[in-house]
């Protein structure tokens, strides 16, 4: 039989607003526990809530850029729960009427392809702060620093069909909401964090299969194996005529599994009920056309202006311009040394592979745009080979200055000069008598071959400094010579 | 010194006859010696208060003093004084005290006034006869074996038994008016967001309003100009210019169009009670005013709508007295849910608990549209009776109260007749409006209440008649001491 996955997302995104959803309190991460929470944010009594304008501003802004209805009349609710780490015993969020409507985006896939996925909304609501088990004997501790904190939930429609589907709707996301500067999307710090609603069913039927939603999977690769995992989970008890209970799974990242938490069907009852504190908000069309001309560049646009603009394929495009950081940098190198492709492929080659290898973002790349720049100049101008670029592009990354001062301090420089080309290659060819009449004697087709032997024995002597398209050209001339 | 009205005190301070000191110490002693009898202060805040005074007496001898500089009122303990302990009248807030000032007390700190303590009231403000309190029900000063009203029994007898000239207080459904019916004091609910709430410890966030009661329209009108401000703290504040409501109080009411609803003369009114306010209503006439009949065909159904949605706005407010952060916590709770449930269990009172479980009942799942959404329809039903009425008639008048006070623990077995005692006041709360209670007269000599409902931020008309009809009465000056 069959199968097909069937995921819907639901991504919680911190706003990078000064202060909070509804105090005058910031928002900074990582300040001591409890040390950023106002009398709002720890619900003293007789204290009001007050809505955080830059908020609503980020929260269309994103509605904008998914190309979303914007709720022109949007109130807010409460949540009704009882747990610690909610001082008022209830969230504010959005139901009934949220700020973005439904909308689409469009994500990417490996070989070009395209898909649109749609947005079912995406509301306003408050953080809560967090518990802290471990620390304390037989206690527990609270921190109020993120209670309050602005987050957007944008929940998709059940649209993904597959764990990397679902990767590239979250990446999307990621590159849409830093584009607009309305979130840092660091994972790691939880600004931007992930549930995802698995079910499967079998292939070519309409009904959706019963779901769980999977939860603690804060990265892209979590993200990715989880869905795999869970799916794979699902299909198996289907497959031996069992059935899915609907509950919230957690994912655990060491055992490569996913295991019940709660069952939703003793889920609370969330009461929820218009906040009597909060006005609705109501936007005029005049605000968000405002807003929609204050759009940066989106990277779907970006990716086009870079194919038609620079000449870059369909995949260098999307790739090169997933993050906004990633797209600057780009531009910065290409107006320097007006090489797009070969910027394209550093970029998406051998940084991205250091950044990975660092676990950094390219904001604090230890090579900077000028510096690569400068590097792939000495590539066009052939003053090096790609493959010593690479020696001096470890170069840079450590430390050791621009392009230019590792080629000279180094020595690394291409031997380009004609004679000097002639001159190795009239010192092998004296040095591999053997060789050289293997060569003579050796069918036509096979020659080009044979020829690596050669070129390999410049190069070694050389120290790989010799221009490998001249030795070629030389090679072919001599050996020819001797026939 | 103690009979002296707000007006008497801005004008004796100012000609020196007495100081704010002297009348503070004054006042102060009287409280000590007296409220004994009465219960209506929680905590009495001596030393603050002198401190105040002494401050004010030296504003007014550099003649900088603002109008109310130098007068003592109270606080209901419901709003939150810096430093003071804010009980609620609760045992679950018995230890909690503030770090800041409610706006209104802010804005009347700002005024020079001083705060002489916390005045007694029902828990969270749920009740109308102020036996809910955690300290003890307060008793009417004509009377004490009868209650004062409620929720703000405390400051209508503080001021009724001579203790403070005016004093702060909140209503919900009718818990500034309805005490000052039976307390024979002048009490008014402003416009809802003419008060900031921020400070005020939420009961019913879209029906809690703050505002004054005093001895007389012209108090009142004092008190409410200082208190009355827009609050960028508080969302729902109406952005109003200051507004000093003493200006208009001698303008004539000559062609004001008094509107006089049948459904408040129906069944269930104290027959007395209405013959009383038909005398009031006939001496406005007297001053040149217009009486007409109307209807506000969607009485009834405004005490039903009211205890759904202020039970479900409280079911919420009060999640957040959970013993984590602040307030009563249970001795040695075992985990979460043990603490949750007896802190809440221990520190509200019977009435509170009533209240959080009829307003979680009707939010939940299933019923909430039952509910729920079948008040906020009633709601706005009866908010368009009166804008209706509002299109013919300029205020509209009629009992605050069915009958006089009742005796102590009459109704405290009885919750729905405990409710009907409302069953005036609750349509204004609903609606949004203005509603005042002025004294109009004695049954077996208990006072009974005149209410005066205004269009939307019509206070300073309202006040402007009840100084006019006081001009002209004296029932107001009818003393229960």
């Amino acid at each position: 039989m069959e199968w097909e996955i069937v995921i819907g997302l639901e991504i919680h995104v911190q706003l990078s607003t000064q202060s909070k959803l509804f105090s005058g309190a910031s928002t900074r991460f990582g300040a001591e526990p409890n040390t950023q929470a106002c009398a709002v944010d720890l619900a003293m009594p007789g204290t009001l809530p007050v809505p955080n304008e830059e908020a609503f501003r980020y929260a269309v802004m994103f509605g904008l850029a998914m190309n979303a209805e914007i709720g022109k009349r949007s109130i807010f609710e409460r949540k009704n729960y009882f747990y610690p780490d909610l001082p008022k015993g209830y969230q504010t969020t959005q139901l009934e009427q949220p700020i973005v409507g439904p909308g689409e985006v469009e994500i990417h896939l490996e070989g070009g392809s395209h898909k649109k996925i749609r947005l079912h909304h995406a509301h306003l609501e408050e953080d809560a702060g967090k518990s802290l088990h471990e620390d304390f004997q037989s206690m527990s501790g609270i921190d109020l620093n993120r209670a309050g904190t602005p987050l957007i939930e944008i929940v998709s429609e059940p649209d993904m069909r597959s764990a990397v589907e679902a990767v590239a709707f979250l990446k999307k996301i990621h590159s849409i909401v830093t584009y607009l500067g309305i979130s840092d999307g660091d994972m790691s710090q939880g600004s931007l964090r992930c549930d995802a609603n698995v079910s499967v069913r079998v292939k070519g039927t309409d009904k959706l299969g019963t779901r769980t939603e999977l939860k603690n999977i804060n990265s892209f690769r979590f993200v990715e194996r989880a869905i795999k995992v869970e799916a794979e989970r699902q299909i198996d008890i289907l497959e031996n005529g069992g059935s899915i209970t609907q509950e919230t799974r957690l994912y655990d990242a060491d055992k490569n599994e996913t295991r019940s938490m709660r069952s939703k069907e003793v889920a609370n009852d969330y009461r929820y009920f218009p906040c009597p504190d909060l006005l609705p908000v109501s936007l005029t069309d005049d605000y968000i056309e405002q807003l929609r001309g204050t759009l940066p560049e989106l990277p779907d646009t970006k990716a086009l202006r870079f194919q038609s603009e620079y000449q870059l394929s369909v995949y260098d495009a999307d790739q090169v311009t997933q993050e906004r950081a990633s797209a600057d940098f780009f531009e910065a190198v290409c107006k320097s040394c007006g090489e797009p492709k070969l910027t394209a492929n550093w970029i998406n080659g051998e940084l991205a592979a250091l950044l990975n290898r660092q676990g950094i973002t390219i904001h604090q790349s230890p090579v900077s745009a000028e510096q690569l720049a400068g590097l792939i100049s000495r590539i066009k101008d052939n003053t090096i080979s790609s493959k010593t670029a690479k020696q001096v592009f470890e170069a840079i990354a450590d430390g050791a200055g621009n392009a230019d001062e590792v080629i000279e301090k180094r020595g690394l420089k291409q031997v380009s000069d004609t004679s000097a080309i002639e001159k190795m290659v009239d010192d092998v060819i004296a040095a591999s008598p053997t060789q050289v009449e293997n060569y003579r004697k050796a069918d036509e087709s096979k020659r080009p071959k044979m020829m690596g032997y050669f070129v390999g024995q410049i190069m070694k002597s050389s120290k790989g400094q010799a221009n490998p398209q001249m030795i070629n050209n030389m090679l072919r001339k001599k050996l020819g010579e001797l026939l | 010194m103690h009979q002296l009205t707000i007006a008497e005190i801005i004008r004796g301070l100012r000609s020196k006859e007495f100081s704010s000191t002297e009348l503070t110490r004054h006042l102060l002693g009287r409280i000590q010696q007296l409220d004994g009898s009465y219960n209506s202060f929680i905590s009495i805040t001596e030393e603050k208060a002198l401190a105040q005074a002494k401050a004010a007496d030296q504003r007014l001898a550099d003649g900088d003093a603002p109008v109310l500089c130098g007068v003592p009122i109270a606080h209901k303990d419901i709003i939150c004084t810096s430093g003071v302990r804010t009980s609620c009248a609760s045992k679950m807030l018995d230890n909690f005290i503030p770090p800041y000032d409610a706006t209104l007390v802010e804005n009347l700190n700002t005024a020079g006034t001083v705060t002489l303590g916390k005045t007694n009231m029902d828990e969270f403000a749920m009740g109308s006869s102020n036996e809910s309190s955690y300290y003890g029900p307060v008793k009417n000063p004509w009377d004490t074996g009868y209650v004062p009203g409620g929720s703000s029994g405390g400051s209508a007898a503080a001021v009724a038994a001579l203790l403070v000239p005016g004093a702060t207080a909140t209503d919900t459904g009718g818990s500034i008016r309805q005490p000052a019916a039976l307390t024979n004091t002048t009490g008014l609910k402003p416009t809802y967001g003419r008060v900031s709430r921020f400070g005020v410890v939420a009961y019913a966030s879209s029906l809690d309003q703050a505002g004054p009661i005093a001895r007389n329209a012209e108090d009142a009108a004092h008190l409410l100009s200082a208190m009355a401000s827009h609050d960028p703290k508080d969302s729902t504040s109406l952005d109003h210019p200051h507004t000093d409501f003493t200006a208009g109080l001698d303008n004539s009411v000559a062609g004001l169009k008094i509107g006089v609803p049948k459904e408040y003369f129906g069944e269930g009114l104290n027959p007395e009670t209405a013959s009383r306010v038909q005398d009031a209503l006939k001496e406005l006439e007297k001053l040149g005013a217009q009486l007409v009949d109307i209807s506000l065909p969607h009485t009834e159904l405004a005490i039903p709508a009211y205890y759904v949605i202020a039970p479900a706005e409280a079911s919420a407010n009060l999640s957040r007295f959970d013993g984590v952060r602040y307030g009563h916590r249970c001795e040695d709770p075992s985990d979460l849910r043990d603490l949750y449930m007896r802190s809440r269990g221990e520190g509200f009172g019977e009435e509170v608990q009533r209240r959080i479980l009829v307003g979680t009942y009707a939010l939940s799942a299933g019923y909430y549209d039952a509910y729920y959404n079948k008040a906020q329809q009633a709601r706005r039903l009866v908010k368009q009776d009166f804008v209706q009425a509002f299109d013919k008639v300029d205020v509209i008048m009629g009992p605050t109260t069915p009958s006089p006070a009742f005796k102590l623990g009459a109704k405290s077995a009885n919750p729905i007749a405990m409710y009907l005692e409302d069953i005036y006041t609750i349509a204004t709360n609903l609606a949004g409006l203005p509603g005042m209670s002025i004294p109009c007269g004695l049954v077996n000599n208990m006072p009974v209440g005149l209410q005066i409902t205004g269009n939307y931020l019509d206070e300073a008309r309202m006040l402007n008649i009840a100084h006019q009809y006081q001009q002209v009465t004296d029932w107001h000056k009818a003393s229960a001491v």
